[in-house]
């Protein structure tokens, strides 16, 4: 093995390593946002509107990411430059970058795939605890925030854990659409150096690495919630 | 009711109900469970509803907070009645849902499944309605809800978790709770209904002691002894009416309905 290599391509590596934390933290904080209220109209409805969560739940589940990704990048991102006039407005370098369309596609994977948890996790949480939030005089607005989203978290944080793993090891994606995150960084020492092996192995040790912190933070927080009652 | 005023004139005094519900219907498809029920609770009644499963008891007195939509009827207050609209589920909504959630607060609900909120200990579980609905401040609502946890047996559990707690303790915690928005009634749907043989006692302690402070109270129970030692007035319903009520005594001993005598004869 051949590591001489590792010198020259450290600071990239970083930049890398720090692309595929944002992707990952901005993808999932976004994702999430959309996935609440995708859950929750499947179960309060109205009908129209939660046919409308389940199908975006169902499209997004059902298709490759990776065509998904492609999709939006190719085909939105050439739709946008026939717009007269964007090239002269202030959002064409975001439209033209690629990092906008990764966040955007990466964004509606994990709204899909949450959105599917949190469906479960708010039609799970017990009746019985959100009549009492209604009995003692709590508007929709505040049984949601104090009971009802809490009591759905509680119930699925360890999957939510599991989805940011997957949500991260989905990142390398983005380097087909020319992003230098941590892999897109690995295949450019590859082609650079026809070192095939050792950037590889070196990737898969960050990853590694990476998602075993992520599920540290999970545990750690997953031991801090309380248990609720089998009853 | 007349009082004698000091110059010996008689007045009346308008003694405001502290819930008055009128004639409710209840119909959930074909099924009718209500077919017109109307009570009053005065200040200090305790009122035990009695009857055989599937009369209608627990479904009336959830009518009363709307946790039930009634299909028909008035509910009042605390001499305010709620506004009512005619959805086309052929039940009553609120016209005016900020008037449910301000009545509901006057209104303290135990259930038969305690329903405390999982992910919040003791404390937070008692503190809640108070911080969140009536905006007590933090500092002000711990302070009573100490006050309540120690009167229900519980204040050195107040940093514990509802799993940790036995059914027994889970209720009384959620007893605290209700009492916590100070309400003015205190409902209880079947409060001893999911309990251990063993740990009915403590829980019927508790509302006991609440019935002897002069709480309104009303109370739907399998409990007969019970109803019987503390009610002020006792309703049997039977198949969604009012079978037979009045003061324990009569309901218990000298019914009128033969049904009623056969359905509290295993008290004797």
């Amino acid at each position: 093995m051949v590591w001489d290599w590792l010198p020259v391509y450290f600071e990239q590596l970083l930049g890398g390593l720090w692309v595929t934390l944002q992707l990952v933290v901005i993808c999932a904080g976004f994702g999430m946002a959309a996935a609440i209220p995708i859950g929750l109209v499947q179960v309060t409805g109205p009908k129209w509107l939660a046919n409308i969560a389940l199908g975006f739940c169902t499209v997004i589940r059902g298709t490759p990411l990776l065509i998904q990704l492609w999709l939006i990048y190719y085909g939105l991102g050439s739709v946008f430059p026939s717009i007269p006039g964007i090239r002269e407005s202030v959002f064409w370098p975001y439209l033209r970058a690629a990092y906008p369309y990764a966040v955007f596609a990466f964004s509606l994977s994990v709204a899909g795939y949450v959105g599917e948890v949190m469906r479960g996790a708010f039609a799970g949480v017990p009746k019985g605890e959100l009549e009492a939030a209604h009995a003692m005089g709590m508007g929709p607005f505040t049984v949601l925030r104090r009971v009802w989203l809490p009591r759905a978290l509680q119930n699925v944080f360890p999957t939510l854990a599991g989805e940011l793993v997957l949500t991260l090891k989905a990142t390398p994606l983005a380097a087909t659409i020319t992003i230098q995150e941590l892999f897109g960084v690995g295949t450019q020492i590859r082609q650079d150096t026809y070192r095939v092996y050792e950037p590889l192995l070196l990737i898969a040790g960050i990853y590694i690495v990476l998602t075993g912190i992520i599920v540290l933070v999970m545990r750690y927080f997953e031991n801090r919630i309380p248990r609720p009652a089998s009853v | 009711m007349s009082m004698k005023t000091s110059d010996g004139a008689e007045r009346v005094a308008q003694v405001v109900p502290a819930v008055e519900v009128g004639n409710i219907h209840k119909r959930f498809g074909d099924l009718e469970v209500l077919k017109g029920i109307s009570m009053s609770a005065h200040k200090g009644d305790v009122i035990s509803i009695i009857g055989a499963s599937g009369s209608g008891k627990s479904t009336f007195l959830r009518c009363i907070n709307l946790l039930e939509l009634p299909s028909q009827g008035e509910i009042i207050v605390s001499g305010e009645a709620i506004r009512f609209k005619s959805g086309n589920d052929g039940n009553l909504h609120p016209a005016d849902v900020k008037q449910v959630q301000r009545l509901r607060t006057k209104l303290g609900m135990v259930f038969q499944s305690f329903n405390l909120w999982q992910h919040m200990n003791v404390l937070q579980n008692v503190i809640e309605a108070p911080v969140h609905v009536q905006g007590v401040s933090k500092a002000e609502a711990i302070e009573q809800a100490e006050d309540l946890l120690n009167k229900v047996g519980l204040w050195e559990k107040r940093d514990q978790y509802p799993g940790f707690l036995s059914g027994g303790q889970q209720q009384r915690v959620a007893i605290a709770r209700a009492l916590a928005i100070n309400p003015d009634v205190m409902l209880f749907d079947e409060p001893t209904s999911a309990l251990d043989p063993e740990l009915v006692g403590e829980v019927l302690r508790v509302i006991r002691g609440l019935a002897d402070e002069g709480r309104t109270m009303i109370l739907v129970t399998h409990e007969m002894k019970f109803a019987r030692d503390v009610s002020s007035h006792v309703i049997y319903l039977h198949q969604g009416l009012v079978e037979e009520e009045g003061p324990p005594k009569k309901v218990f001993y000298e019914p009128d309905s033969e049904r009623c005598r056969a359905f509290v004869s295993s008290i004797h």
